[in-house]
């Protein structure tokens, strides 16, 4: 059945406050915003808690990021977090921030009322502190195979595809695999063994419906699946959550009618 | 524990091959019920007050009869397909998965046959 409540070792305990550190002047700085981030280590057995974190704004970039590489330089090195690319392109610091999935990187703070909150993506495995377990997330995807399929020989030059076809890929091929989308779906939450969840069934439609690929029906056999693809229920948190603005659940809806046309 | 790489648990036993029937039949069935209910819900208000004769006549005239049939086939049908939904996202021990779609099955039917059972009575008289 569906646990509703986190197990006694997983509930989140109070944490240390960390004021920010004086300013060059020597001053407590004018200008701070309080960060709350989950924190929780595999090397001791404490429960996970919320750390208080004060940022100076005065020396801080504009993003929630930005206050995050702050904290681990000058506050609290031990603070751990995936990131990379800092503009929202490569999804490495996917985490929940002021109550939605998103990529801290491009969500501003000025968006934020009151105390920034930070919390792992839901329902993930917690590595450390803001890094969640992403296998299954990656061995989902990598089940799709993400990749052109063709018996055809291949053409001297390229695959050609018209304007057309390739402006299909347009809203899909965006995606840059973060997980928001997937982690914020109470479908995947309870079924994520078997349910491939918005990210990888977007992904999965990408490949579905390029004109180049030749292997669509061998693709929607591996998909023709009560839990793989049918437990999307459009609850539409993937669409709202998403931070590139992209719309899982419709590309979902197009795999079910595609499933449905070639059955009538 | 068993050890055994993430692609192999992911791929587990394969696709069913099937699910897009109960997805189309769930919609097919959902249609049918919108003038369905409205025409049931408009007959039983129409017959307020009228008394047990008035009642058992309208029921066993032959276009009251088949639309009972086609409410009572498509009602039930569609509460097995979505109770069924609702035993798959959230019942996840094997065991008592397998016994509650068993029983899903068993009390929409049952409920459907003895519903169908009480129209074809009334309707064809004894």
């Amino acid at each position: 059945m569906v646990e509703l409540r986190l197990p006694k070792n997983s509930r989140v305990k109070k944490g240390k406050h960390w004021p920010a550190p004086d300013n060059k002047d020597g001053n407590r700085p004018p200008r701070t915003r309080t960060y709350r981030v989950y924190r929780w280590s595999p090397d001791d057995s404490d429960n996970p808690c919320l750390d208080t974190y004060e940022v100076d704004l005065d020396t801080c970039g504009p993003m929630v990021l930005d206050g995050l590489i702050k904290i681990k330089n000058e506050i609290d090195p031990t603070l751990t977090f995936r990131r990379s690319c800092r503009e929202g392109v490569c999804g490495s610091c996917a985490m929940n921030v002021d109550g939605s999935n998103t990529l801290a990187c491009t969500k501003a703070m000025d968006e934020i009322k009151g105390d920034v909150k930070i919390y792992p993506l839901p329902h993930t495995q917690v590595v450390k502190d803001l890094v969640s377990d992403l296998t299954n997330f990656y061995a989902q995807y990598a089940s799709i195979e993400p990749w052109l399929h063709t018996d055809t020989p291949a053409p001297e030059k390229e695959w050609r595809q018209s304007e057309e076809d390739r402006a299909k890929l347009d809203g899909l091929y965006e995606c840059v695999m973060c997980a928001c989308c997937s982690t914020a779906c109470p479908s995947y939450w309870w079924n994520s063994e078997r349910y491939l969840g918005p990210a990888v069934l977007l992904q999965a439609y990408r490949w579905l419906i390029d004109s180049r690929d030749e292997a669509a029906g061998e693709r929607l056999d591996n998909l023709e699946d009560p839990f793989r693809l049918y437990r999307c229920h459009t609850i539409m948190n993937c669409a709202n959550t998403c931070p590139k603005g992209l719309n899982p659940a419709k590309a979902i809806a197009k795999i079910k009618k595609m499933m449905v046309a070639r059955e009538v | 524990m068993s050890i055994r790489t993430p692609l192999a648990r992911v791929r587990g036993l394969g696709s069913a091959k099937q699910g897009v029937r109960h997805f189309w039949h769930q919609r097919v069935t959902a249609l049918a019920l919108i003038p369905l209910v409205i025409w049931f819900v408009w007959a039983l208000t129409s017959h307020v007050g009228a008394d047990y004769q008035t009642v058992r006549a309208w029921l066993s005239a032959p276009l009251t009869t088949i639309l009972m049939l086609f409410l009572i086939i498509a009602c039930f049908y569609h509460m097995r397909l979505g109770v069924q939904v609702v035993i798959e996202d959230y019942i996840h021990s094997e065991p008592g998965r397998l016994a509650l779609l068993v029983l899903n099955s068993f009390v929409a039917y049952g409920l459907g046959i003895a519903c169908i059972f009480a129209v074809l009575k009334i309707s064809l008289g004894s």
